[in-house]
């Protein structure tokens, strides 16, 4: 007998709005976009959508992403799930696992899971809207200013530091992080929705420029405007939907704790590896049954070293793992086969779980690969934060 | 004498709360750590209450300032017109176990390597003194 969540629900409902430098739209309008085309998508009327999940990406902090308010803007009334959830880029994975319990308990038939951010501003640098420089006191309290006088901006400096340790304990080198770009882009290319569809060599990668060594231009995420919906429904009604259902088969969190704590780490062994386990476990599937990736990407090295937490590989083996090119197309472990976060578009942890959807259902086109089983993480804060989901077309 | 305008500073840390005798300790050039008196856990004081025990008594002790690099990197990127780029932003773990956030000083920044052994050395101000730390 298996799991009882196995196969209990399924996506049914995919929205994507344009992505990238995609001004003149507030965020709640580029969420009510992407609902809209998730509803059309999924062939329910909108007065069916009983629950919503919403994640607001940076610009919740920031100001202006997108809150409890969008309940109203999108006028779903009398629904009986309703949540502002952030785990930062593990949120979207656990969406879909909260609308999955709730949906299973009975709760609701149909959430919708939704986010959106737009974080570039007409004129400004990508960098810019993370860095954080900008909202920095010049005289920060207490011991939290240390980083601010050490000159700790945004994640950049802290993934660096991470992957610093990692290239230092296992020997892994720029060619081999640089392997997971050139495989991202040469996905891309085939992606008319991606940011960045001109072909990448390993020489421009190690051309780009440092923005914090170790960590080259061409390590580091995209930053994007948009919005991504999806709407998850029980398993009974899914397999009469419009759309050909996406099931759940898995379900995993992994939350490891403070990095500064004493014994931590967290540089190397993410939450990754503790979410493994119960959606593996959940799936009855381990991670020579997948078929292909959909990682959370933030940097080159968050798709390194999640590949050995999920055991694809022993701990310190990533790189040359990663080195003969087999997460690109052709290659024997298809991963990020949208673009990703470094070359298609950065929606957090919706830009794995949007192409794992497209590629659950075979509408990949041509970058179509084998989707019985995908491995979809979500990643977020400084590997703080992970989400799991086992997805695949078939509910058995 | 002059109507320049001075060069922008790093952001400059000061007390809270919880954290005057950090402070004041680095004033005194002493790195001063807070200790758990229920479990005896180590921490920077970042928080009342301990993240071992959750208790929230604590007493005061003072590190040996030594330690090794945790990991390090070097920014290139500006973000912030207080700081010349590049510079080396690291982690150093005190010999104790409390990590801190910190940067490396008096070697060149591709001569750090994780795991070097270094001893905290006082980056000072005029009312506030930040531990950076050195090649021990
Ligand atoms: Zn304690």
């Amino acid at each position: 007998m298996g799991h009882p969540m196995r196969g209990a629900t399924a996506i049914t409902g995919l929205g994507i709005t344009p992505m990238g430098r995609i001004f003149g739209k507030s965020a709640n309008e580029l969420a009510a976009d992407a609902v809209r085309e998730a509803i059309a998508d999924s062939g329910l009327r909108k007065d069916e959508i009983d629950g919503l999940l919403i994640n607001p990406g940076i610009t919740g902090t920031t100001g202006g992403g997108i809150g409890l308010g969008l309940q109203n803007y999108l006028g779903l009334n009398n629904l009986r799930l309703l949540n502002h959830m952030n785990a930062a880029g593990s949120t979207a994975a656990q969406m879909v696992q909260y609308a999955s319990l709730a949906i299973a308990a009975g709760m609701a038939n149909h959430v919708v899971c939704v986010f959106a951010d737009n974080p570039l501003t007409e004129g400004k640098s990508s960098g810019s809207s993370y860095g954080g420089a900008s909202r920095m006191p010049s005289r920060p309290q207490g011991v939290a200013g240390l980083y601010q006088h050490a000159g700790f901006f945004g994640p950049n400096t802290s993934y660096a530091l991470a992957c610093s340790r990692h290239m230092e304990l296992y020997g892994t080198t720029h060619d081999q992080l640089g392997a997971i770009a050139v495989a991202e882009r040469a996905w891309a290319v085939m992606n008319p929705r991606a940011q960045m569809r001109d072909p990448m060599t390993l020489e421009m990668y190690h051309a780009s420029r440092w923005i914090v060594e170790p960590l080259h231009l061409l390590d580091c995420c995209l930053v994007s405007n948009g919005a991504v919906a999806v709407i998850v429904s029980g398993a009974d009604q899914a397999k009469d939907m419009k759309a050909p259902p996406v099931y759940v088969l898995g379900m995993g969190q992994g939350h490891p704790g403070d990095p500064l704590r004493s014994g931590s780490d967290w540089e190397t062994e993410t939450g990754a590896k503790i979410a493994a386990k119960t959606a593996f476990s959940m799936a009855g599937l381990g991670p020579r049954d997948m078929t292909q990736l959909q990682l959370y990407d933030c940097y080159t090295y968050t798709v390194l070293v999640t590949l050995e937490d999920y055991g694809f590989c022993a701990k310190g083996e990533g790189g040359p793992f990663v080195a003969d090119g087999k997460l690109g197309p052709g290659g024997s472990l298809p991963t990020n086969t949208g673009g990703g976060e470094l070359s298609g578009y950065y929606m957090w942890g919706m830009t794995p779980l949007s192409e794992a959807v497209i590629q659950g259902r075979g509408q990949g086109g041509e970058r179509q690969q084998k989707n019985d089983a995908i491995l979809c993480t979500g990643n977020g804060g400084i590997l703080n934060y992970h989400g799991a989901l086992i997805l695949g077309p078939n509910r058995s | 004498m002059t109507d320049a305008t001075p060069a922008p500073s790093r952001p400059l840390p000061q007390a809270d709360e919880i954290s005057k005798e950090f402070f004041d300790g680095g004033m005194a050039g002493r790195l001063m750590l807070m200790k758990c008196t229920a479990c005896g856990a180590l921490r920077l004081p970042s928080r009342r209450h301990c993240d071992v025990c959750l208790a929230d008594e604590t007493a005061w002790v003072e590190s040996s300032g030594k330690g090794v690099v945790r990991s390090f990197g070097i920014m290139h990127q500006r973000y912030h017109p207080g700081f010349q780029t590049p510079y080396n932003v690291a982690f150093v773990e005190l010999e104790e176990g409390v990590r801190l956030p910190t940067n490396i000083v008096g070697v060149a920044n591709d001569a750090i390597r994780v795991g070097m052994p270094v001893v905290v050395e006082w980056d000072r101000y005029e009312d506030v003194a930040l531990p950076k730390f050195r090649p021990a």
